[in-house]
């Protein structure tokens, strides 16, 4: 069956069940790319952030698969951690996702093909976060039309289940490492986040709601827990956004 | 109403349900919905980059200064050391995640060796 792989040019003609199955396993493949093991990485930092959080391992594999979007994972068991209320957590990590909206409203229409049901849009829409939303971007061009909705899902839910397992094995693990892994471990998250929001920003307002963000963060937790990532997030980033309109109106002028 | 509030053992699951799945998916479904028709780079997605930004920084912020477990045993000099000098490694060395997170977790851990009485 691997040498399929060789004969795929004439399959693409005739989209039949054995090209299905060679994309599908080519977009899985995708998923151990070099932006994939980083995510990895990022997952098992996560464990260990979830496990301190209080989260039982069952409830941290259960929020990878139906969350998926590392960055609202993170909101949500920091707002587990500071005591929000249902309504204040489900707000916050509601504003930390809006942006999953416009990253599908861009996908959607290359992942689309003439007979793609919308379905299977919606249940595709679910894989969509940073990392496989970066390489089905930079990678479907050069995917016939038909099969791009099929190396999609084969590259998001392989994504999607490979770090439920890391999530459930890293959670597993974490109870008997030394401190200083442990510690080394809580370290992850914060230095994946910085590293990665710095590189990912598209104007020089995402620098500065980055920076507004990791002061006023703590400030509110002082100030106002329970509270402190929705008063964070909405001040740093209607700042860091006027900042930006400042910015262009004097570039203008 | 919080996470630990409700003693059953489907609570937790429906936190993570309402706060977590429905507050991402409802977005992504609305992105299926739309599709094609909004552009990426109109003014308001400004606002809603920079305040998901915003937030997950504040959740940094609040890691690095309140941590939890064994990373609440270090100093907050210490972890805030570690965490400049893996930011400073990105940016000078390339721009690459792993070597900024490879350079804070080198700091993180001769700072604690170094802490610790002989």
């Amino acid at each position: 069956m691997p040498d399929d792989t060789s004969t795929f040019p004439e399959q693409i003609d005739s989209p039949g069940a054995d090209a299905r199955r060679i994309w599908f396993l080519r977009g899985a493949r995708t998923a151990f790319s070099v932006p994939g093991l980083i995510l990895a990485s990022a997952f098992v930092g996560f464990a260990g952030l979830a496990r301190e959080a209080g989260l039982t391992l069952a409830q941290a594999v259960f929020m990878t698969g139906m969350v998926w979007a590392l960055p609202a994972k993170v909101v949500l068991v920091g707002a587990i951690m500071s005591g929000a209320s249902l309504p204040a957590a489900a707000f916050a990590v509601a504003l930390s996702s809006i942006r999953l909206m416009p990253m599908v409203v861009a996908l959607v229409p290359e992942l689309k093909g003439s007979r793609t049901p919308k379905w299977l849009l919606y249940l595709l829409s679910h894989c969509v976060a940073v990392t496989s939303w970066v390489l089905a971007m930079e990678r479907v061009g050069r995917i016939p039309r038909e099969m791009r909705a099929t190396y999609y899902a084969g590259l998001g839910f392989t994504l999607v289940l490979t770090n439920m397992v890391v999530v459930g094995v890293v959670y597993t693990l974490a109870g008997n490492l030394p401190p200083i892994v442990s510690a080394g471990l809580l370290l992850l998250t914060p230095m994946y986040f910085l590293t990665s929001l710095w590189g990912s920003a598209r104007e020089r307002a995402g620098h500065v709601a980055m920076v507004l963000g990791l002061g006023l963060g703590p400030f509110f937790h002082t100030v106002w827990p329970g509270f402190d990532l929705l008063a964070a997030g909405l001040t740093g980033g209607v700042a860091a956004c006027i900042y930006h309109r400042l910015v262009r109106r004097r570039a203008a002028a | 109403m919080t996470f630990t509030s409700i003693d059953a053992w489907w609570w937790p699951f429906l936190f993570i349900l309402v706060a977590g799945w429905l507050a991402t998916d409802s977005w992504r479904f609305l992105g299926v919905y739309f599709g094609g028709r909004i552009s990426e780079s109109s003014d308001i997605l400004v606002l809603v980059r920079t305040v998901a930004t915003a937030l997950v920084a504040a959740v940094i912020g609040n890691l690095i200064v309140f941590p939890t477990g064994a990373l609440a045993a270090t100093s907050l000099a210490l972890r805030v050391g570690a965490v400049a000098a893996g930011f400073v490694a990105y940016l000078l060395l390339g721009r690459r995640v792993l070597i900024g997170i490879v350079a804070a977790e080198i700091v993180l851990g001769v700072g604690i060796l170094a802490s610790q009485p002989l």
